[in-house]
């Protein structure tokens, strides 16, 4: 175990830095700096600024640069927020975990449910709209969904706010304002859940189907248990403890922001920063973003397979 | 091709006489009823899309502005934009638009996906690690913000929008061929062990023609189930990115840049016909697509029916 976690270990830092490598590339393969688009600099200007930022070196330098810097935590400016990157993010990122965190929750609890509910009564009516529901979930468009929502609860029903994270001129504070926080969150935190919670539900189901119809289970029937404690400690355990491998692929999920819904309810996320941050060119806070996100999936990945092994001996005899 | 023995042919003929695989696949599928009605309903899509504008009396880009923001009516079933073009038309043009980015994009990613993962299976060792590690940070590069920055930076290469299309297709195989190619090296590892192979070592065959014609061909069930479900998600990405302002640009329609008008308040809340039916357009050719894929997969594998 000791071994295959320690190889895990060594492969995942050699992802880390190729992943570091090929976005910084992405970036620099990007025509012109924002040196270059400032008509007003001379050429001379233009060429001492470079040299003081170290444009002018060749790429392979600078990527050693940055790495450096980055590794301090230092991930340069925004260039349109005049902000230091890390702490631009940092003040945007946690609106976006609490929505995803809630959402998580939710997904997880109702998927497990309904998953593991309709594939003990497999066929039945339960277990067909579970189907018919989970193809649905899993084929909305999130900004079609988020505008049929707005449409239907924010604008024809009024029952709810069609966007923001506060009513807009509001300066209540306490409860009320946690309360009002938690209303404009309802609409983000449901379509969250209704975009991710399709294939969950559909995994529990698979799983619990699979476990029913293994042998043990027969036996354990056989010795006259009860149907209730065959299923919840015969089978569930069985069937849920793959599962949590998954949970460790939700980690960048956590935090990466949902880009199109932010987008379409104002809420002012990592997400929004994101969308914002490609279209005003803004490259530091894209590039150190995107260089999070991924870390957060490789470190995610990295969990779930030492949690499966775990779990799942025959995975480290390979 | 090899000059075939006609007493082995001959022989095989004889033997085999159940059905192919692909016949029994389909009369499994036939049975299912959800798949078969998917089927029908994409069967449908398409020819609304590439031969529906045909009989539209109206013109795809003639604009009108006497005639702009109808609600659907007798005359337009859908009613009319902006700048009173016909939102039926334009859906169907959009239709074609997106449904062939769903399958280009699918087939360069099957392409560039099967072909590097039966390499990788195939020689194992240097190119084998080069070309999984690769997938690794792709696949680590969270899909959404991945496009995002490759449509920036396609963006500062001021490509004209009528190619932009064509660069969607390209950066949707980019983001989808890591996931297939690791798929099909998981085969073709497997398959490399079956006696058929030894055969093929036997025979002398050449390493090409190992990998194009006896394990490639292997993996077909399996590809064709994901490449199916890879055109949904490739619809949705490519939806999602025009809807952004990403993806295809106008005057090209496509549903995600219809559904751009939601973005206008006054066209959200007033004149629904103009972001509706392009949504439930796309909404409702991914969802066939996912049922007609997950068909398949029962009807290919039985056993691994649930």
């Amino acid at each position: 175990m000791k071994q295959y976690v320690l190889q895990r270990f060594l492969q995942m830092i050699v992802i880390l830095f190729g992943t570091s490598f090929i976005i910084f590339f992405l970036f620099a393969m990007l025509p012109g700096d924002y040196i270059d688009s400032n008509i007003s600099l001379t050429p001379q200007r233009a060429q001492e600024l470079k040299a003081l930022y170290g444009l002018d070196q060749p790429v392979l330098q600078r990527y050693f640069t940055w790495l450096g810097n980055a590794l301090h935590g230092d991930f340069g400016y925004s260039l349109k927020h005049q902000e230091k990157v890390l702490s631009l993010l940092n003040k945007y990122v946690w609106n976006s975990f609490f929505v995803a965190i809630f959402a998580l929750v939710l997904t997880w609890s109702i998927a497990l449910v309904s998953g593991v509910i309709s594939a003990i009564k497999q066929y039945s009516w339960f277990d067909g709209f579970v189907t018919f529901f989970v193809f649905a979930a899993m084929s909305f468009p999130s900004f079609f969904i988020s505008l049929l929502f707005i449409k239907w609860f924010g604008v024809d029903l009024q029952i709810l706010p069609i966007g923001g994270m506060i009513d807009t001129g509001s300066d209540s504070t306490g409860l009320a304002h946690l309360l009002e926080v938690g209303k404009h969150m309802i609409l983000p935190v449901t379509i969250l859940t209704l975009l991710s919670i399709g294939s969950l539900t559909r995994y529990f189901r698979t799983g619990m189907l699979e476990v029913i119809r293994q042998d043990y289970i027969r036996t354990a029937r056989a010795k006259g248990l009860k149907e209730r404690v065959v299923i919840f400690k015969h089978a569930l355990k069985n069937a849920i403890l793959p599962a949590i491998t998954l949970l460790a692929f939700e980690l960048p999920g956590l935090f990466s922001g949902a880009i199109i819904m932010e987008q379409i309810f104002n809420w002012p996320g990592v997400g929004r920063i994101q969308l914002e941050s490609v279209s005003f060119r803004d490259y530091p806070v894209l590039m150190a973003f995107t260089m999070f996100l991924s870390c957060l999936t490789i470190i995610g990945n990295f969990l779930a397979d030492v949690t499966y092994a775990a779990v799942d001996p025959r995975i480290r005899l390979k | 091709m090899d000059t075939p023995n006609p007493i082995v042919n001959k022989q095989v003929k004889t033997v085999v006489k159940s059905p192919s695989i692909w016949k029994q696949t389909f009369r499994r599928l036939k049975k299912n009823k959800l798949a078969m009605i998917s089927l029908f309903f994409l069967l449908f899509m398409f020819l609304l899309s590439f031969i529906g504008p045909y009989f539209s009396p109206y013109i795809l880009d003639r604009t009108n502005v006497a005639n702009m923001n109808q609600p659907p009516s007798a005359a337009h079933w859908l009613g009319t934009d902006n700048y009173g073009r016909d939102v039926l038309t334009r859906l169907m043009m959009a239709g074609q638009i997106s449904l062939t980015i769903g399958i280009a994009a699918m087939v360069l990613s099957v392409m560039i996906g099967s072909l590097l993962g039966a390499i990788s299976g195939f020689y194992r060792g240097v190119v084998d690690m080069v070309i999984m590690r690769v997938a690794d940070i792709l696949m680590s590069i969270p899909g959404l913000p991945l496009l995002l920055i490759l449509a920036a930076i396609l963006s500062e290469w001021k490509v004209p929008a009528e190619y932009r299309l064509y660069i969607i297709m390209i950066m949707l195989s980019f983001v989808g061929w890591p996931g297939l190619a690791r798929l099909v090296r998981g085969q073709i590892l497997s398959l490399k062990e079956q006696p058929f192979m030894q055969a093929t070592e036997v025979l002398g065959l050449s390493d090409r023609r190992k990998i194009l014609h006896h394990l490639i061909p292997n993996t077909v069930p399996l590809l064709l189930v994901v490449a199916t479900l890879n055109v949904a998600g490739s619809i949705l990405s490519e939806s999602a990115l025009s809807f952004l302002g990403l993806g295809v640009v106008p005057p090209t329609p496509s549903w995600g840049n219809m559904m751009d008008a939601a973005n206008n308040f006054m066209d959200f809340r007033k004149r629904p016909w103009l972001w509706i039916p392009p949504g439930t357009a796309i909404f409702l050719t991914v969802v066939s697509i996912n049922l007609l894929g997950d068909g398949l997969r029962d009807a290919l594998d039985p056993k691994m029916r649930r």
